[in-house]
């Protein structure tokens, strides 16, 4: 039975991903007073993209191709080790949240070097903020899982994400709530750094001094465009999933735990789009801080276990 | 975990830490009272029954450093001319870092102590609180150029002090809490004036610029 509903898991990242744009389009639209986009856009975007030719450089290589192909690819896995609601991830092993953590880390390495593989010194500056804001998302992100493992397993060192998804109930909730609570929010500010919205990114920019992620993807086109697209969505919604799994116990009522997860997700891309609304996005020079921040959080419901047993 | 005591010392920490990382001034101050509010609430909570004792001191506490201690400053803020912003010398990232590495230290220093009398009343945080919001007050009064910055970094400091205060509350006289309170409400009340000296004598309260002597 597992077996067969674990496919599940994967299944709903691919098809309800695009959705999240979707969803925080139309909140960005309604604060702004608009009607905004149909809630499928994104869908027809992607389906649009793939029906496009693809236009590369002379000067690109096979990297530049290879690039959206690879990182997409590693999203895609990275998907297959994670549980959504009641349902196990289909790939289980000890220690999977590294590789899904490295998994993304691969898909971003990808998309640099097919920026830096077109030459142009304005890819090359996008690669470089890139690259700078990961290293310090890294650590926030390893932290967080570290500190969920701990709390929801104890000192094990066979822990996997499954397992983590599992052990979070009630009790711990109501036991170490504070803690967790510490954990989402760094975890909500690496989703936000790791899907490039606002306060760190700006996904609709497009001047030319405040770009990061945008000015990366420039020359990419058609196809490769629609893969780029599709995968930062689908990280979106693991990211999620990781913060919906550690916010919600398992009921182990499949219905109502696939609608509470589903909820808490597209709560979550309006809370983004609310964030998006209110604010700006911060300085270039602030947003290390914002990053410290949400690996100092991480490091403190860390602390906090080791102190409370 | 769940008490409420345990609750507020996690908010303290938490304090310490946005302090270090942020680098407005008013903010600054802002979260200092903030702390002042709540370690005036701690008290209530260190179980063991509430007495006369522990409401004085409440209340004391509550009224210097949520109210009075932030209403000299904001007076102070405006006689001197108090830029807006405060950048620390390491800069806000390494600062963070050093800060939260300051906070492991003293949840381990804490558990290596071993007190003549143990702490009754008061969750096992206490400890490690109390010393973490006394290093993270040192650490910032180093790191601040700024003498505005430094009399909050010292606030910071009498916090942890007062967080270890409270723990022994029941023992401790009434006369020493309220003593420290009167000694550091001087202590700022002289500050204050000191910043308004040094900003009227060389135009601005960055200690960092203060090091030609003049006659």
């Amino acid at each position: 039975m597992n077996h067969v509903t674990s496919i599940l898991s994967p299944v709903a990242a691919l098809v309800l991903s695009p959705l999240l744009l979707g969803i925080i389009n139309r909140t960005k639209a309604v604060c702004a007073g608009r009607c905004g986009q149909p809630l499928m856009q994104a869908y027809w975007e992607l389906w649009k993209l793939l029906h496009k030719g693809a236009v590369t450089s002379y000067t690109t290589t096979w990297i530049f191709r290879a690039g959206p192909m690879i990182s997409l690819a590693a999203t895609l896995t990275a998907a297959l080790l994670m549980p959504f609601a009641n349902f196990d991830a289909p790939i289980h092993f000890a220690g999977d949240f590294v590789l899904f953590a490295y998994l993304l880390g691969l898909g971003r390495f990808f998309t640099v070097l097919a920026a830096l593989d077109t030459g142009s010194a304005f890819e090359g500056m996008g690669a470089s903020r890139e690259v700078f804001f990961s290293t310090m998302v890294e650590p926030a992100l390893l932290l967080s899982i570290a500190a969920i493992a701990r709390e929801a397993i104890g000192n094990s060192i066979l822990v996997d994400l499954t397992a983590m998804h599992h052990h979070i109930s009630g009790p711990l909730w109501a036991n170490a709530g504070l803690i967790l609570i510490f954990i989402a929010v760094a975890l909500f500010i690496v989703m936000l750094a790791e899907c490039s919205r606002i306060p760190i990114d700006d996904p609709n920019t497009h001047l030319e001094l405040t770009m990061i992620h945008e000015v990366m993807v420039l020359d990419h086109g058609g196809p490769d465009l629609a893969f780029i697209l599709y995968g930062s969505a689908i990280k979106m919604w693991l990211l999620g999933t990781l913060i919906a799994g550690l916010l919600l116990p398992v009921t182990n009522w499949l219905l109502l735990d696939v609608f509470l997860s589903l909820t808490l997700l597209f709560l979550m891309a309006v809370l983004v789009g609310v964030v998006e609304s209110v604010m700006a996005r911060l300085r270039m020079v602030r947003v290390p801080q914002l990053l410290a921040g949400a690996t100092t959080l991480a490091i403190l419901a860390l602390v906090l276990e080791y102190r409370i047993p | 975990m769940s008490s409420p005591s345990d609750l507020i010392l996690i908010l303290v920490i938490l304090i310490n830490l946005a302090v270090l990382g942020i680098g407005d001034v008013r903010l600054c101050v802002h979260f200092i009272a903030v702390q002042g509010v709540i370690l005036g609430i701690l008290p209530l909570f260190t179980g063991g029954g509430l007495d006369m004792n522990l409401l004085l001191i409440a209340a004391g506490t509550f009224l210097m450093k949520g109210l009075i201690f932030p209403w000299l400053l904001f007076r102070s803020m405006k006689t001197a001319n108090v830029p807006s912003e405060s950048v620390p010398m390491l800069g806000f990232t390494l600062s963070k870092v050093i800060a939260v590495l300051l906070v492991v230290a003293s949840f381990w220093l804490a558990s290596k102590f071993k007190l003549l009398t143990p702490i009754e009343h008061g969750s096992d945080l206490t400890l490690p609180v109390a010393l973490a919001t006394l290093l993270c007050g040192m650490f910032f009064i180093i790191t601040q150029s700024l003498a505005l910055m430094q009399v909050l970094g010292y606030l910071m400091l009498e916090n942890g002090v007062f967080v270890f205060g409270v723990a022994m509350a029941h023992e401790e006289p009434l006369l020493v809490e309220m003593g420290i309170l009167l000694d550091v409400f001087v202590a700022i009340l002289v500050m204050g004036v000191a910043m308004f000296h040094i900003s009227r004598e060389f135009d601005h309260i960055d200690v960092q610029r203060m090091t030609e002597l003049r006659d």
